[in-house]
């Protein structure tokens, strides 16, 4: 992909990414990125992570 | 696709009226329970012809003027209902939060029906979980393709957020992973028939409600807004359920290929909910605050059909295990 990534934070939510290749992890993976556009895990909770899969809405509603 | 088998008089007429090529009726719907077996399997053959062929219809019926006639009939009047029924959720909202996204959030959370998700998780039976595949199939078959209707009725930056939600559901430019498609192979891998509309004749009114309300609001200009807060609500009701039906199928054994089609939605709606909250609705809300009520009813009408579909599922399949139990 060309052009630069755009990066959108969501209130109470993930970061949207677009234009990204690749999203490396704090462990060094690297996670090819195959969509237009990906939702990154900010609340640490994600089973999915580096990608987010919305445990934050159950974290939210059990506190 | 072949017509469905007819629920009473107006599904009847609709039925005989493509199969024989005679003139519809619009009057026929007049007296009908709207939210009915009857009426929304009518309601539902007149959309399809706007989506598919029927292969036993004697002509293509689908700008004819009383076919549009009797559809437009049944659709007012099912969102008449809806509106009616869906007064106190669009209240609450409003009050709950103060911007758009906000209020589809407060409605979802105050959303308090039972889960069909957590059913599929912990309890339904192998035959239970085949049984959602197909009452599922109608709408994800054609999954995403009503709000592709609502692409030319909006502008600027909400096009260009709805242009880019489709783009992934479409595939993001690979047909493998075009999001109807990989439920056609979630189908096959269950042992499923794949071709759009086989189960038609097996799947409940409340759900056929829920395929219909999609399909009316996303084809009518003046309901665009609606669609998009009916899109919103169904991807920020999508992740977490997803999770929750794919560890439902691997628990009852079926392949790993039917959970595949759930897994990507886990990922998948966690963004595309963002954007339909906020790039969609958000933007559209902004531009046009006139619109805000009825992305909220839009919002409200899916969470009230779907909440009554889930429970209407959620009996037939406790009474199943009530027959195998007395037996």
């Amino acid at each position: 992909m060309t052009g630069p990534v755009r990066v959108t934070p969501c209130p109470d939510g993930p970061l949207l990414v677009r234009g990204a290749d690749v999203v490396t992890d704090e462990d060094g993976t690297d996670h090819p990125v195959t969509r237009p556009v990906v939702a990154l895990c900010v609340c640490g909770k994600s089973g999915r992570r580096p990608w987010c899969d919305d445990t934050h809405r159950s974290i939210r509603r059990s506190t | 696709m072949e017509l469905p088998t007819p629920r009473g008089p107006v599904s009847a007429h609709v039925v005989h009226a493509l199969r024989s090529g005679d003139a519809f009726e619009p009057a026929v719907a007049a007296s009908a329970d709207v939210l009915g077996d009857d009426a929304q399997v009518a309601l539902w053959v007149l959309l399809q012809l706007h989506y598919r062929d029927f292969d036993d219809a004697a002509r293509d019926a689908e700008w004819d003027v009383g076919a549009v006639a009797l559809r437009q009939t049944l659709a007012e009047s099912f969102v008449d209902r809806l509106r009616g029924l869906v007064t106190e959720r669009v209240a609450l909202a409003r009050d709950a939060a103060d911007d758009v996204p906000g209020q589809v959030m407060a409605m979802i959370g105050a959303a308090d029906g039972p889960s069909l998700a957590a059913y599929l998780h912990r309890e339904a039976t192998r035959e239970q979980v085949l049984s959602f595949l197909r009452q599922r199939s109608l709408y994800a078959l054609k999954e995403s393709d009503a709000h592709s209707f609502v692409l030319p009725r909006v502008h600027g930056s909400v096009k260009v957020a709805l242009a880019e939600l489709q783009y992934d559901e479409y595939g993001a430019g690979r047909p493998d992973r075009l999001h109807a498609g990989m439920y056609a192979e979630a189908l096959v891998a269950a042992g499923l028939d794949p071709r759009y509309g086989r189960y038609v004749d097996e799947v409940a009114g409340p759900v056929l409600a829920v395929d219909n309300l999609i399909s009316v609001l996303a084809l009518q200009r003046r309901t665009r807004a609606a669609s998009l807060g009916q899109l919103a609500a169904f991807e920020a009701t999508s992740s977490l359920p997803s999770r929750r039906i794919a560890a439902g199928i691997e628990r009852v054994g079926l392949p790993r290929a039917v959970a595949a089609y759930f897994d990507e939605h886990v990922e998948a709606d966690a963004a595309h909910e963002q954007i339909a909250l906020r790039a969609v609705c958000g933007a559209l809300v902004a531009a046009e605050p006139e619109l805000a009520d009825d992305v909220l009813f839009g919002a409200a009408a899916y969470l009230e059909l779907d909440e009554r579909s889930a429970v209407h599922l959620l009996a037939r399949w406790r009474d199943d295990e009530v027959v195998e139990a007395a037996s």
